[in-house]
């Protein structure tokens, strides 16, 4: 229905005829009311499910946990948990001060903003299901495994000794119980929060595509970030790091990039770099994190996250 | 009473210490509004996601998205 809309818009509305400049348009009417939409619908849904998840009783749930099975909780609950790279620091070390092992406490740090949902969102509405759910599932695999590496690598040591003299006050939370309805206005003020954040990114994004998919040649991209090239991941990992905070304004882009040739596991690897592998978040964790440490989960992430590439460039 | 907004200094923390300000304005009661930017105090306090509202001791909020108006008002009259 939607893509009929933009048909007519574009050729009856608009009077154009069929032609490069007329595709990239309707490419663009449609892509915007539907990722548009969706981005609406899911962030409230998500909203309103993470309003039961506060990191506080993340931290509750994960305190009494050994490795491995915090592993895989933190990597779940860094999905629900609702996660602001500004909010790492005293996150990091709440968890640290609760007995929560190091090594968990990275699955969650690794998973809350990779696993995101307008990452998820994006994917869903412009690649499909599949892709959505293959991405979720490798990215938890990501935070599990990369968090129990760290955790059998006994870093502690590693971190700011700073974090260790930190006791709780032991003031007493009186987070009051949200009804339904509460929970659901601020459900809304997130949805409007976020959409006010990336609108403009999403659009212009989404402008950029119909642009590739109107002008770029079919199989553009495949001798440079096809499945043959060996150095396509790493390179796509490579440009994902500087891009954070936009992964709404880089799926757009990317999905039309895979249109031109680019392989899905070359798109997984940069999609992952992007939201996990973020400058500005590395400089907040600086504060707890000794410069040793930060490279050795740096390290860890660009490997697995390009071992992933690999992978799914091989089976897929 | 003792009113205390914790955070870095993100633009939502800002935003936090603004409403609390108003809000005791508004109620015409007699509070002090302190703000906590260190991290390693933020921690202490226990607050895990900021901006966070303390009064008199007690972790009112914590976290996105903020309280309007008339609930930080309610949350500092419930002390």
């Amino acid at each position: 229905m939607l893509k009929a809309f933009a048909h007519y818009v574009v050729y009856f509305l608009f009077g154009m005829e069929q032609g490069r400049l007329s595709g990239a348009l309707e490419f663009f009417i449609y892509d915007t009311i539907k990722i548009f939409f969706l981005l609406s619908v899911i962030i409230f849904a998500v909203s309103v499910i993470q309003s039961y998840f506060p990191p506080e009783r993340t931290k509750r749930i994960l305190s009494h946990k050994r490795e491995f099975i915090g592993n895989i909780l933190a990597a779940l609950l860094g999905i629900v948990t609702p996660f602001c790279s500004c909010s790492a620091v005293p996150l990091f070390i709440g968890f640290i001060e609760a007995g929560i092992p190091l090594g968990v406490t990275f699955s969650f740090l690794i998973s809350s903003p990779m696993v995101n949902e307008i990452a998820l969102v994006l994917l869903w509405g412009l690649f499909g299901w599949k892709i959505a759910l293959i991405y979720m599932g490798t990215g938890l695999f990501v935070a599990i495994v990369a968090g129990m590496i760290i955790g059998k690598l006994k870093l502690e040591k590693w971190v700011e000794e700073y974090v260790y003299t930190i006791h709780s006050l032991g003031i007493t939370q009186e987070l009051v119980k949200q009804k339904f309805k509460e929970r659901l206005v601020s459900a809304r003020c997130s949805t409007e929060d976020i959409l006010k954040r990336v609108w403009l990114y999403v659009v212009i994004a989404i402008g950029i595509g119909g642009f590739i998919h109107g002008y770029v040649p079919e199989d553009f991209l495949v001798r440079y970030a096809g499945p043959q090239n060996p150095f396509g991941v790493p390179v796509a990992v490579a440009l994902g790091v500087p891009l954070y905070s936009n992964a709404a304004g880089v799926i757009p882009i990317v999905y039309a990039l895979m249109e031109k040739g680019m392989s899905m596991g070359t798109v997984l690897a940069f999609m992952m770099a992007v939201t996990a592998l973020s400058l500005p978040e590395m400089i907040i964790l600086r504060k707890v994190l000794k410069i040793k440490l930060l490279a050795v989960f740096v390290g860890i992430m660009t490997i697995t996250i390009i071992g992933v590439g690999y992978l799914f460039n091989a089976i897929l | 009473m003792e009113i205390k907004v914790l955070g870095p200094g993100c633009a939502n923390c800002h935003r936090m210490e603004e409403l609390a300000k108003t809000a005791v304005k508004e109620l015409g009661i007699d509070a002090t509004v302190t703000k906590i930017t260190d991290i390693g105090l933020i921690a202490m306090h226990g607050i895990l996601s900021t901006p966070g509202l303390i009064v008199n001791g007690k972790i009112k909020h914590a976290g996105k998205p903020l309280p309007s108006l008339d609930k930080v008002k309610e949350l500092i009259k419930s002390e």
